[in-house]
């Protein structure tokens, strides 16, 4: 495989300006590719190259395996980063690398659909005696009634092309069951082009926690810990931290130890997190899904582990390998990341994109920003509402709650709205500062601090 | 009845310049069925042209970075005719044939000027609107930028 001296970067945003910062401190060039709205923007300015792939809307411009496997080539990159989201979890652009001889920086795309199949991943987990929540697959409506029965109410019907808390249906009752299968169906063909819905029984007051592991591809797989992240809203995490507060050295090892599992079994390359609905009352775990990707949260395991997990992963890319042993690799201290969106929670959260009149970040010790937003920036309507990242790092997870709540006061983001006022109730509500919420929980204390704006 | 190159090149241009958008012909019983929507070239004639692109695009790269808006003005008075999409520029139907257009040359919204390619699929680029072409802008083999101006032309 040829050295990789030059990365093109199919993605925008915050991503990828963190690419470039780990691209540059390895020497490597970076090609950027923008749709038409991001022309100006921050990362592409710090690019050594741009080129423009398409119009504002993704479906023409980064969602386009073709023109920039074409950019990559015209460009002489060696390798493609596909950041998070976009096309970086689906298999063209993989499979469009490997026909091409550039290096994918991610897994194979035989791995990518592995996971991405949802009923796949399941019987990979079982297979590699990681606990999966009681379920199976639903073809038809007997099925799914037998299985209801089996598993008790509630229960969860799920696409199996779905994940990320997309195509996802509870069923509270019995008589829920016919009508919701039929729906989740019709609706898992018509958003994912897989029709197949499995079901699961519902764990109500579970909490996420997720593993980042490092494949090298031939079956050796290391552990950089778990990142809890319970605060979420409608599926979307917003505050994520490492290590999971309040669960013993034990449990942790267990669920550390059945990520390695997983992604051994499937020789898994470069970076990925496992996920695990996580019972914490009982101490069970259950395997949710393996993603495949850098995640927007890789930064909390960054600070506590000193790994820089992109040049790791454009190590594993180039053929290098794992660089580190598990002994090698030690998770000192607590930190927490806030996503600050371009959202304004008292309108239900609906997103703000427009110019951004000022912005200024924190600059403290022991606070990291990852953002793509300045004074001046414009934030378009076609893309996500994430503005930046602040993330803060401290000896213990008290210590870093308070260091938190300075660097979110001391932002100031003006000419679109924001969640900065909301993370900082967030970080200074007591169920924050005990630790250990559930996923349901951001949503309670939402309707109690009556966040949203009164309706009717 | 056989076909030459030649045969199937003059209906290639036929398909192209009429507003159909598929055509199938029947010569006893040999089939040839055309596509507007793109073609895929030859693989070696494409793979040449990947291989020779990729050092240009080298050579390319050791001037320093262009800004991420290129400069687009052209003469006065004319109008740009922008790459409708990111890939490699074509200003011939083949390498050795005369161009689809030159400068000086009088043109119609429907008129072919180009080919951009993308992964191998062919895709035809036309003028856009009626009028003269004054400067050609994009080299021929050169990766073109989605909205880069080919050429400008004074609208008539």
């Amino acid at each position: 495989m040829a050295a990789i001296r030059r990365v093109l970067i199919a993605n925008r945003g915050e991503i990828a300006l963190r690419i470039m910062r780990s691209c540059r401190k390895l020497g490597i060039e970076t090609v950027l590719t923008v749709s038409e709205a991001d022309r100006d923007s921050l990362p592409a300015r710090h690019a050594d190259r741009v080129v423009c792939i398409g119009p504002a809307p993704s479906s023409q411009s980064y969602l386009r395996p073709d023109t920039i496997m074409q950019a990559a080539l015209s460009t002489d990159s060696q390798a493609i980063h596909p950041g998070y989201g976009f096309l970086s979890e689906r298999t063209q652009l993989a499979m469009l690398c490997e026909e091409n001889d550039v290096a994918f920086i991610g897994p194979t795309a035989a791995q990518i659909a592995a996971v991405g199949d949802k009923l796949r991943a399941r019987a990979h987990a079982v297979a590699a005696q990681v606990p999966v929540v009681p379920g199976g697959p639903v073809s038809t409506q007997d099925d799914a009634e037998a299985l209801f029965e089996h598993l008790g109410a509630p229960v969860l019907i799920k696409a199996v092309g779905g994940g990320g808390g997309r195509g996802m249906k509870l069923v509270p009752t019995a008589d829920d069951l016919p009508g919701a299968v039929q729906m989740a169906a019709a609706e898992a063909g018509a958003a994912f082009g897989d029709g197949r819905i499995y079901m699961e029984r519902y764990v109500a007051r579970g909490r996420h926690v997720e593993v980042q592991v490092l494949g090298d591809g031939g079956g050796r797989v290391l552990h950089l810990g778990e990142r809890d992240c319970s605060v979420q809203r409608r599926y979307q995490k917003l505050v994520e931290e490492t290590p999971a507060p309040g669960i013993s050295p034990e449990l942790r090892a267990r669920i550390c130890n059945a990520a390695v599992r997983f992604a051994a079994a499937l020789n898994y390359r470069g970076a990925g997190t496992v996920e695990f609905l996580l019972d914490a009352q009982r101490e069970a775990f259950y395997f949710l899904e393996m993603n495949a990707r850098i995640q927007v949260e890789h930064p909390v395991t960054e600070m506590v582990s000193g790994v820089d997990l992109i040049a790791e992963q454009i190590a594993i890319a180039a053929g290098q390998g794992l660089k580190l042993t598990q002994e090698q690799i030690a998770l000192q201290g607590a930190a927490v990341e806030c996503r600050i969106n371009a959202e304004d929670p008292r309108a239900d959260f609906m997103p703000s994109p427009g110019r951004v009149t000022t912005a200024q970040w924190p600059k403290m010790e022991g606070v990291r920003v990852d953002t793509w937003i300045e004074t001046g920036s414009m934030v378009p309507p076609y893309y996500d509402s994430l503005l930046g990242k602040i993330i803060v790092h401290a000896s213990t997870r008290e210590a870093a709650i308070v260091r938190m709540r300075e660097a979110l006061a001391a932002t100031r983001i003006e000419g679109v709205r924001t969640n900065l006022e909301f993370q900082s109730a967030v970080l200074g509500s007591d169920d924050f500062a005990a630790g250990g919420v559930d996923t349901n929980w951001l949503g309670q204390f939402i309707q109690r601090e009556d966040w949203e704006a009164p309706r009717g | 009845m056989s076909l030459t190159a030649r045969d199937v090149a003059e209906i290639v241009r036929v398909l192209e310049e009429s507003s159909f958008d598929s055509l199938e012909l029947d010569i006893n019983g040999m089939q040839l069925r055309l596509k507007r929507s793109g073609a895929v070239a030859p693989q070696n004639e494409a793979a040449q042209t990947r291989a020779a692109d990729r050092n240009a695009a080298a050579a390319l790269m050791t001037a320093p970075a262009p800004a991420a808006s290129p400069v687009v003005s052209g003469p006065a008075g004319t109008t740009p005719v922008p790459a409708p999409l990111l890939g490699i520029f074509y200003r011939a139907p083949k390498p050795g044939e005369p161009p689809f257009v030159q400068a000086g040359d009088r043109v119609r919204a429907d008129s072919i000027i180009g080919i951009i390619e993308v992964m191998k699929l062919m895709n035809t680029v036309r003028a856009g609107f009626d009028g003269e072409i004054v400067q050609i802008s994009a080299a021929n083999g050169e990766l073109v930028e989605y909205g880069q101006p080919l050429l400008w032309l004074r609208k008539s």
